[in-house]
């Protein structure tokens, strides 16, 4: 499994697209798969501030509840409602339609502590 | 995102551990054993025991044979049942307590011949146990004789069980009674086969000799494949369980905890005959009535309520989530807790605390799941 290379990667498993000022967040293939089937995703509600690598939501397993982690600093602008009734989106489609919410950038800087593909393969390699 | 749940202790591997790796089955420590929590996913592999057939490996179980003229008879000092009433070839649901009412263990006991029993512990438990009973059992002409590590067991549970057993094995499945067990051979594999399981489904759960259970597994897994069955791992094992309603060791039921307090005080004969450790607590506990609640819950709020959630009724404190997740079957969430006496009513609405939250819930009926036979 390879991570995609236009995204960038929290040590946490989740990705980040950039596009201008936003950026949209979602957890990797590999997170997923290791929680197995995803039953129930809470997450902010549009308007609130995210703090880098501080939780920002949950995502549920049958089985395991894990922490979400913000991979940068902002304001939320958007919010996946799908997951809502559809969480198991996070497992068939991480990278599209599991993805879980969009963030205003505050701090660009924030950006250079992220991985990037190649990187983000070897963490995982590495267990 | 972080994974919590890893630990890297001496752990047993069950005698199928190479044959769950080569499935890709993922693998967790439980119980000091390491053992499958899932192969393809927690959800298909619950869907196929509720709608087909699933096999599980319970080789981590414990099983303690104890032998002898007064077998039974110490036996029933030892536990809180009475295994001496069983006919021989059936078994019963127990539990071993403390002086102090404590569940030590929940048990399954089998009553293999007049003067031999079978004695099935949770993995975690069986050391525990298998000292407890050779302490109880101590002054009594019985012997035990701890099989854990040379006995596999494998369970094959669903409604297509018989169907799929059948052509395996010399036994006479559709005569064999819930909770019976009888001697026959499986897949030309000398076994007990006991119409017993752990998923609110009809199923069997098949002993051999662990050298053997290789063999057992190869072909029970291509019997139940070829009826579009799965091999099942503990995770599917738990909601299964929880769905049906029965209590899990470590989360329903523990040390600090009495069988009254589980709902579970009919499993206790007060009514046989001569002393059993246990029995003065038990025997208060009955008359005053227990101190908490076992209860089902539906949350009906955004959430699902855990292991260790903490419960309120109005602004109170009421208890606190023993066990909880989304139910495959239903699709709602659904839990089981301890509750105040006077707030298990079924119907009575109740708050969980999920996280910084309080969710609504309500008590229902267990179990959550029932077959339809």
């Amino acid at each position: 499994m390879t991570a995609p290379t236009d995204l960038r990667y929290t040590r946490d498993h989740e990705w980040v697209r950039v596009d201008g000022d936003e950026a949209t967040v979602g957890i990797t293939q590999y997170a997923a798969d290791q929680l197995g089937d995803i039953v129930f995703v809470e997450l902010p509600d549009a308007g609130r501030d995210l703090e880098e690598a501080k939780s920002f939501g949950v995502v549920e397993s049958v089985k395991a509840v894990s922490d979400l982690f913000a991979p940068v600093s902002g304001e939320v602008t958007a919010v996946n409602a799908a997951l809502a009734a559809d969480p198991e989106l996070v497992n068939s489609d991480p990278y599209g339609a599991g993805w879980m919410l969009k963030v205003r950038i505050a701090n660009p800087e924030q950006l250079d502590d992220l991985l990037d593909g190649d990187a983000y393969d070897e963490l995982v390699a590495a267990g | 995102m972080t994974d919590a749940a890893t630990k890297a202790n001496a752990v047993h591997d069950t005698p199928l551990a190479d044959r769950h790796v080569a499935l890709q089955a993922r693998m967790i420590e439980f119980s000091g054993w390491r053992m499958p929590v899932h192969y393809t996913s927690i959800l298909d592999e619950h869907r196929a025991v509720r709608e087909r057939v699933g096999l599980f490996d319970l080789s981590h179980m414990g099983e303690l044979l104890v032998e002898g003229p007064e077998a039974g008879q110490a036996l029933a000092g030892a536990v809180v049942t009475n295994p001496p009433a069983l006919a021989v070839g059936r078994a019963h649901y127990s539990m071993i307590c403390a002086a102090d009412g404590g569940i030590i263990d929940d048990l399954i006991i089998y009553r293999l011949a007049e003067d031999r029993f079978m004695v099935v512990a949770n993995a975690g438990n069986a050391q525990v146990v298998s000292d407890a009973l050779a302490e109880r059992l101590a002054g009594a002409r019985a012997v035990l004789d701890d099989q854990s590590l040379a006995t596999g067991l494998a369970a094959i549970q669903g409604p297509c069980s018989v169907d799929v057993l059948a052509p395996l094995t010399d036994v006479d499945l559709p005569a064999l009674r819930y909770y019976a067990i009888t001697d026959g051979t499986v897949a030309g594999i000398p076994a007990q086969v006991a119409r017993t399981g752990y998923t609110g489904e009809d199923g069997f759960e098949v002993f051999v000799d662990t050298r053997r259970i290789g063999d057992l597994w190869d072909a029970l897994l291509e019997a139940v494949r070829g009826a579009d069955g799965l091999p099942v791992g503990l995770g599917a094992r738990d909601t299964l369980r929880l769905e049906a309603g029965m209590p899990l060791y470590g989360n329903e039921l523990d040390r600090a905890t009495n069988p009254f307090d589980a709902g579970l005080g009919r499993v206790v004969k007060l009514d046989k005959p001569g002393d059993f450790i246990g029995r003065a607590t038990l025997e208060r506990v009955a008359a005053e009535g227990p101190r908490k609640r076992l209860v089902g819950l539906t949350v009906e709020g955004r959430g699902i309520a855990r292991h260790g959630y903490p419960v309120h009724a109005g602004e109170r404190l009421t208890g606190i989530v023993t066990s909880g997740t989304q139910s495959p079957t239903l699709g709602v969430p659904i839990g089981m807790a301890y509750v105040a006496p006077g707030d298990g009513e079924v119907d009575a609405a109740l708050e969980v605390e999920i996280r910084d939250a309080r969710v609504p819930a309500r008590v229902v009926a267990l179990p959550f799941y029932k077959r339809s036979t």
